[in-house]
This record gives structure tokens, sequence and C-alpha cells, in this order.
């Protein structure tokens, strides 16, 4: 039992992460209209930068803020650059400019790191674990993953929800012209929704140093989950990426677990493992295509 | 008493807290020109939008000839007999006018799941889209690409585009819409000849067109018609004079 | 869809010098393998033979993308299909065993190019039928994704060689011919791909081409004139998927070798570069592309392992200011030939 709490206590900490960039990636293709292959770099940027700093000064303080600092500004430069140039684009040319963007991150990194991954220590303040209940004990690092993500949350959507600007961004999600045509800088606009995309990336990717590799790739492999995530929850809508991440972080974390496990019930330990393992991969992507067979725009789309 | 071609009951379509459609109830007779006037915002598009399939209407019936069509997609009641001109024009940039007119034709021929045959080169196909853009008075024009066409030009290959589909209705949606004089002048023959062949539903803002050509107007207003009735009874009916006008109590 | 994928009407005052054009090429392809023997350079014809495999994968691609729109960013899917279907069976020849405990294995190319192209064009009828249920960025992501989840599967097929791949000892045969000489092999590449192009060219011009077309531009047009977009664009993806599984199978037997990298989304992302690089929506831009990606990756590689550092940018530039890649280019000089 504790182990089954455990493993939904790691899903919701994977899904709060997934959260992070779902969040902005959603926001950037429903109110910009951009698909951007290269949100996973920022997510790549925070956690090196961050790990960089870190071991370079051995304060998680530094270490934080140098990993918010360096995705925000790598996203802004990015906007300024590149981006701007892509909204009038169709999609086909957003897809190829933003992948020349992978490679460049990709490579620059690899020059500047190598193509070992970095190890990133958990800051000692939040070292060890805790016990929540009788039996089930949780490190404090992932309990804390666990708050950041679901205090952005609750901020993402009191800023959304009840503020000026937030009523831009709902409105620039939905009714992009109309926004336009009532003369709000739109401009203003899409630098900031995508300078705080990329500060959200670069927090999941700083976060994620600690319990996951620091390497060259990483942001591609969380991106086409981040991707499920959206068609799960619905282009536009955070209130979909917050519920479809959840649910994409919680299944996949569960298969991982469970699935070899259970399947050892029924072949042999190795072929379980490897079918299990193949299944837990497969997963979402399985779910991705029900949710799609039954609502093709998502369970909470911003526009019906 | 000519026969109904297109009944609406009840229709009612929501945007939220907009009530676009609200209730509205239409006639449409066989071989009738019937004009749909009515300020700006009556929901005149909404209207010809949801009869023709492209927005789902939340409550009414839609029939045609008897038929019930509100569950059909667009496709299904254009091979039904429904077509219709746009009034920001929808057409194929990239194509020529008689590239345009002619998929219209082999999309009503029904057998466009062939790979092989160069469809060019079809014609028997492109006799019959020549045609038709005659009939629009556009013959001149037929090689010339839609993207370097005038706006003129491009209504009047909406209309030949949508007599290629061969419909019993066609739904009009402002074929006038930006036309100078002598081209809605021509719009108006060309409408004027198809009389009595297509029944047309036609939504227009230029009065002197809907006098010449309707047999009869309904005016929509705030989502419902509030009168339906010939040129003359329209002109006379106190409430479409307030409606329009802003005479009397209002 | 951009400004690249026009599609300009006969004229038949250029018609001479685009058969012109075109003869040259044949020319000049068949001749290749000679001609680089007598300048000593014979591991060319291995470099070319890539060349048309990709290029048969990216024509392919772009029957979807360039003529239909559809941009499939998970095509690597199929290609990968195709390889490993030669690669299954010639693991299940090689072993005298039965696939599914059904299928007996083979080493002929008679037939496991059409089992390659079946079995692509099956999973692209699953994935197809599904991802056109939505469209635009959404799309994208869903080939995306459902092309990871495959990806995912075969590495966990440990039978099949998992992460590492599999080797396939021998070159499937094709008659007597000897498919293990390069030459020969180049032969059969130039043989099929001359082939795809030509269905691929009748296609495009044929009534389903132009729907597919007008499709593109303006799906709501062509509902108001009564087709219903879904099933051409399926049959179109369709088709493209199996060209793209026919490619996968040529490329399996050339490197005699499949492994999960032929289904990554990098590769899938190569198509799509070697489609943009060689002009959107053109019928012989895809070979241009596949040329230009194939021979500058060569290069680079031979200068740097941080090649893609030259690639990205070059990539950037062509995306932000070409216009209708390679093949606009050639155009505009007057030398290319433009999509019926």
């Amino acid at each position: 039992m504790t182990l089954v709490l455990e493993q939904l206590l790691n899903g919701l900490q994977f899904g709060v992460m997934l959260f992070l960039l779902a969040a902005g990636l959603t926001l950037i293709f429903g109110i910009m209209g951009v698909i951007n292959l290269a949100h996973g770099s920022l997510y790549m940027v925070g956690a090196y930068a961050a790990a960089f700093a870190a071991a370079q000064t051995g304060s998680f303080l530094l270490a934080l803020l140098a990993g918010l600092a360096a995705a925000a500004v790598t996203g802004i430069v990015m906007e300024l650059v590149v981006l701007r140039r892509l909204y009038a684009r169709d999609h086909l040319d957003q897809v190829l400019a933003t992948f020349a963007l992978i490679l460049i991150f990709n490579q620059s990194v690899t020059i500047l790191f190598g193509r070992q991954p970095l190890f990133v220590a958990i800051p000692p303040a939040l070292n060890g674990s805790v016990q929540l209940l009788p039996g089930l004990v949780y490190p404090v690092y992932r309990l804390a993953i666990i708050a950041v993500g679901l205090l952005v949350a609750l901020g993402l959507y009191l800023l959304i929800n009840r503020t000026r600007v937030g009523m831009l961004v709902r409105a620039g999600a939905t009714h992009r012209e109309m926004v336009r045509a009532l003369g709000v800088d739109i401009r203003l606009l899409y630098t900031a929704v995508f300078g705080l995309g990329a500060l959200l990336a670069g927090l999941a990717g700083l976060m994620a140093g600690p319990i996951l590799a620091v390497q060259v790739g990483m942001g591609e492999q969380i991106l086409i989950m981040t991707f499920v995530v959206v068609v799960i929850g619905g282009v536009g809508s955070i209130r979909g990426a917050f519920f479809g991440a959840l649910i994409v972080g919680l299944v996949d974390t569960s298969l991982r677990a469970f699935a070899p496990g259970l399947l050892r019930h029924v072949m042999t330990g190795s072929e379980a493992d490897a079918l299990g393992a193949g299944l837990a991969s497969m997963g979402i992507y399985l779910l991705m295509a029900i949710v799609l067979l039954v609502r093709p725009k998502g369970l909470f789309p911003a526009h019906v | 008493m000519t026969a109904t071609l297109l009944s609406v009951r009840g229709l009612r379509k929501r945007f939220g807290g907009l009530v676009a459609t609200d209730g509205v109830d239409l006639d449409v007779r066989d071989g009738e020109i019937h004009a749909l006037i009515g300020p700006n915002g009556a929901g005149k598009t909404t209207l010809l939008t949801q009869l023709f399939g492209e927005l789902t209407h939340d409550e009414g019936a839609i029939t045609l000839s008897g038929e019930e069509i509100g569950a059909l997609s667009t496709p299904q009641r254009v091979k039904r007999g429904v077509a219709r001109t746009f009034q920001i024009t929808q057409l194929l940039p990239d194509f020529t006018m008689l590239d345009n007119v002619a998929l219209a034709v082999q999309a009503h021929d029904g057998h466009s799941f062939r790979f092989f045959g160069n469809a060019r080169r079809d014609e028997a196909l492109r006799a019959r889209a020549r045609q038709h853009l005659a009939t629009a008075g556009l013959s001149h024009r037929a090689e010339i690409k839609v993207a370097d066409l005038s706006h003129g030009e491009q209504k009047q290959l909406e209309f030949a585009i949508a007599l290629a589909c061969e419909p019993r209705l066609l739904l009009l949606d402002e074929p006038m819409a930006g036309l100078g004089h002598a081209e809605s002048e021509q719009m108006v023959a060309m409408l004027s000849g198809l009389k009595g062949r297509v029944t047309m539903l036609l939504v227009e803002h230029d009065m002197d067109a809907v006098f010449a050509l309707a047999d009869r107007i309904s005016v929509l207003v705030y989502g419902r018609v509030i009168a339906t009735g010939t040129a003359e009874q329209i002109r006379d009916n106190p409430e479409v004079r307030t409606a329009y006008l802003g005479e009397g109590d209002a | 869809m951009s400004e690249n994928a026009l599609i300009r009407t006969d004229t038949t005052a250029s018609g001479l010098g685009r058969i012109i054009a075109l003869i040259a090429l044949a020319a000049a392809l068949i001749a290749l393998p000679f001609v680089v023997q007598a300048l000593g350079q014979p591991a060319l014809v291995p470099l070319a033979t890539r060349v048309l495999i990709y290029a048969i994968a990216a024509a392919s691609l772009n029957l979807a993308l360039g003529f239909g729109g559809m941009v499939s960013f998970g095509h690597a899917a199929f290609f990968g299909i195709g390889g490993y279907a030669v690669g299954i069976l010639y693991r299940t020849f090689a072993d005298d065993a039965l696939f599914l405990g059904f299928i007996p294995g083979t080493d002929q190319l008679l037939i496991t190019l059409p089992a390659a192209i079946l079995v692509a064009g099956f999973f692209a009828c699953i994935i197809g039928a599904l991802s056109l249920r939505t469209a635009g960025v959404q799309f994208i992501m869903i080939t995306l994704a459902f092309a990871q989840m495959l990806f995912f599967l075969f590495v966990s097929l440990k039978a099949y060689g998992g992460d590492d791949g599999m080797t396939i000892r021998r070159r499937n045969a094709l008659f007597d011919l000897n498919t293990r000489d390069d030459v020969t092999f180049y032969f059969i590449c130039l043989a099929i791909a001359a082939l795809v192009f030509l269905v691929l060219w009748r296609i495009v011009g044929s009534r389903f081409g132009l729907v597919l077309a007008g499709i593109r531009q303006n799906e709501r047009r062509m509902a108001a004139i009564g087709i219903a977009p879904y099933r051409y664009k399926l049959a179109a993806f369709i088709i493209s998927g199996m060209g793209a599984g026919l490619a996968g199978a040529l490329m399996a037997n050339y490197l005699r070798f499949v492994s999960p990298d032929m289904l990554h989304w990098t590769k899938s992302g190569e198509l799509m570069i070697m489609v943009i690089l060689g002009g959107v929506g053109t019928l012989l831009g895809p070979l241009l592309g596949a040329a230009a990606l194939v021979i500058l990756e060569t290069v680079l590689t031979g200068w740097t392992e941080h090649w893609q550092l030259v690639l990205g940018p070059i990539l950037l530039l062509v995306v932000l200011f070409t216009q209708g890649g390679l093949n606009g280019l050639l155009t505009r000089l007057g030398l290319g030939r433009s999509a019926p």
C-alpha cells in the first residue's frame, strides 16, 4: 500500500514538472499560434545553468537564480531573434526553424559541457526524507517540487483568472485577432507570455537537475511528453495543462512502476520486464489515442 | 400554392451569453428568390452558416423538400442540392478560375478517387466548367489565377462555382458586397437569369438589388424574423420601419 | 500553406525546357556510377544510393505535407516500420522460423518490398485515422507522439535487437542479381525511385491530386462543393506512409542493419528538412533536398563532429529567408521545373 502511495506521489511530482512545461507551451500555442520545439531547450538551459552555478558556487540560491535567469534571457533572445519572424508563417516553417534551434542549442551545450551527464547534488536544506504516514517515508526534495508546482499552478490560476493581464491572455488564447483589433500592444503581450513560459520551463529544468540526468537531449524527451499533455488537456487551456499533466504523470509513473510486476504473473521474468518497460513507455501515447477518439479537442479545450 | 423547398422551424443558436439566432421560422418556396434583410448584427450570416451545416444549431429543424437535413454535414447537404456563396470569398488561390469551377464540377460528378488520369486534360469536365464560367460572364478570364483577380471577379467566381454544384437551393451571402455599380447590375442580371430554375435565399444590404430580384422578403432583427412578405408589404410594415429607421416610439 | 507550395498550371512554353532538363537528369543519374568510377571515387555510388532512398522517403512525405498540407512530424515511424519489415522477415528466414506463428520469413526483395509497403500503409491508416481528427499544432504533436510510441515499441522488442538494432546478414535477393554489389544496388534503387516519382507525378495531376490540392488551399471551400476532406487526407496520408515504408525497406537493405533510430523523431525532422530544402509541394524538390542534406551532412561530418551546429543556422536561414528552397531557386534561374 505504501508502495502505491509512494508511486502516486512520484506521479504527482512528475505531473507538476510536466505542468510547468505544458502551461507555457499551451499558452504559446493558444495565444501566439506558434509551435515551438525549442521549448525543451529552455528546460535544458535552466538545468545546465543551475548545475553549473551550483558546482561553481555551492549555493543553492545562486543556482536557482542562475537557472531562472538563463532560461528567461535565452527565451527572450529566442523570441526577439527567431520566434517573432514566425508568427505569421505556417506551421511547417515554425517546426523547422525551431528544430534548427534545437540543433544549435544541443550542439552548443555539447561543446560547452561535453556529452557526459552532469551530476547535481540535492541542496542540503532539502536533503533527506520525511515520514508522511507510518511506513511511508518520502524524500523532502520531491515534496518540495510538488509544493512549488502546486504553488505555481495556483499563481497561474490567479493570474489568468483574476487579473487584467490574465484577461488579455485568456482573450488572446481564444480570439487573437480581436485582441489585436482592440489596440492592445500584442507584441508586448507575446514577449511577456513567452518570457513567462521560458521562466516556467527553466524552473522545471533546474528542479529536475538533482533527480533526472542533466544531459543534452533531456529537453526533447520531456518535450514530447509535454505535447501529449497539451493534446490530452486541450490546446490553449491552463486547466487542461494542469489536469492533463497530472493524468500523464500519474499514468506514466504507475505503468513504469507496476507494469513489469503485474506482467510477471503471466509470463517469465525477463520477458515481463521487457514488455513491461515497453508498455510503460507506450502507455501515455495509447492514452492520448483513446482521448483523441472520444474528445478530439482534448479534455478541457479553451474553445469548444 | 407552390411547394416549400426549405423549411426552418424554431432555429436557435447561442454563443455563450449571446443569442445569435432566436427561434427563426422561415419558408422558402420552390423557384422563388427569397431575400433576407435586416440591420447589421441581426444574425443573417450566422443563419446561412447554420442552414449550410457549417455551424451546428442548438435547437430547431431544417427541412429540405420534406427531408430533415439538420444532422447532415456540409458536404452531405451539398449532395442534397444546397450550395452557397460566401461574403468573404472562399476560393482556391493557387488555382485558376477554370480550375476552381472544374473542381466543383468534378466534385458534383462524384468520382474523385481517381489516381491516374490527368484531370486537367479531362475535356468533358473542363467544357462544362467553361459553360458555367460563361454564364457568370467570366470566359475571358478563365486561365487567370485567383490570387490575381479583382474583388468583383472573385465574387463572380463564387457564383460560377455555386452554379457548378447544380443546386436546387442557393444560399447567397451578400453577393453585391464590394461590387461597383456596373458589376452589381451584372450580378443582378445573372441572378435574374436563374430565376425559376434555382431557388435562392439571398442575404443582401443592397436594397435596389433586393427589390429588383426578390419575390418575397423576410426581415431578421436580433435573430428573429419579424416580418415576411412581398416588397410592398415589407415597405409598409411598421415594425420593419421601426427596426430599420428608428421611427415611431422606439 | 507557405508560398513555397505553389502549384502552377501547365505552361507549354517551358514544357520543352522541362523535358530536356528531365532527360539530362535521367542521363546523369544513369551515367553516375561509371563517371565516378572513372574519376576514382567509387564511394560516391553508395552515397548516391542513400540520396535516392531518402529522396523516395522525402517525396512520399511531400505528398502528405507539400501537396496535402498535412504537417506530419511522424513519418520516420513508417520509414522504420518498412525497415523492420525487411529485418524481421530476414531474421525469420535465417532462423527458419514462423513470425507470429504463421508467417514464414523471406529474403526475396520482391516479397519484402511489398510487405514493407503494406505494413507501413496499415500503420499509416491507423495513425492517420486518429490524427486527422485534429488539425494544426495538435496534428503535428500527435503524429510526433505516435511515432515516438512506435520508437519505444521497437526499443522494447528484445527479440529483434531492441535498442541495439538488428543486423541483416545479406541484402535481399532479386532474381539472380548480385545485390551486394554497390552499383547493382544503386540501379535497383534508381529504378524504384524513378517508378515512385512517376507514380507521384500521376497522382498529383489526377482528380484525387486536384482535390488534395484544393483541400490544402481551402478546406471550407472544398466542403462547400461537396467534398468531405477527411477521407482524401487519410488516403494521401496512407499513400505517403507506404512510400516512406518502401524507402525504409531499401535503407535496411542498403545498411544491412535496422535499429529504432530509424523511427526517432529526429529522423522525421530530417525528412522534413529535405522537403523544405528542396522546395515544398514540388515534384523534384525532394530529390534536390535529399541530395542537399545528405551531401551537406557527409561534407560537414568530415570537418567536425559538431556539424549540427553548422546545419542549424543553415536550416534557420533557409526557412526564414528563402522562398521555395532549392527548387524555387532553380526555377528563378530558369533551370528547374515547377510542379504541374
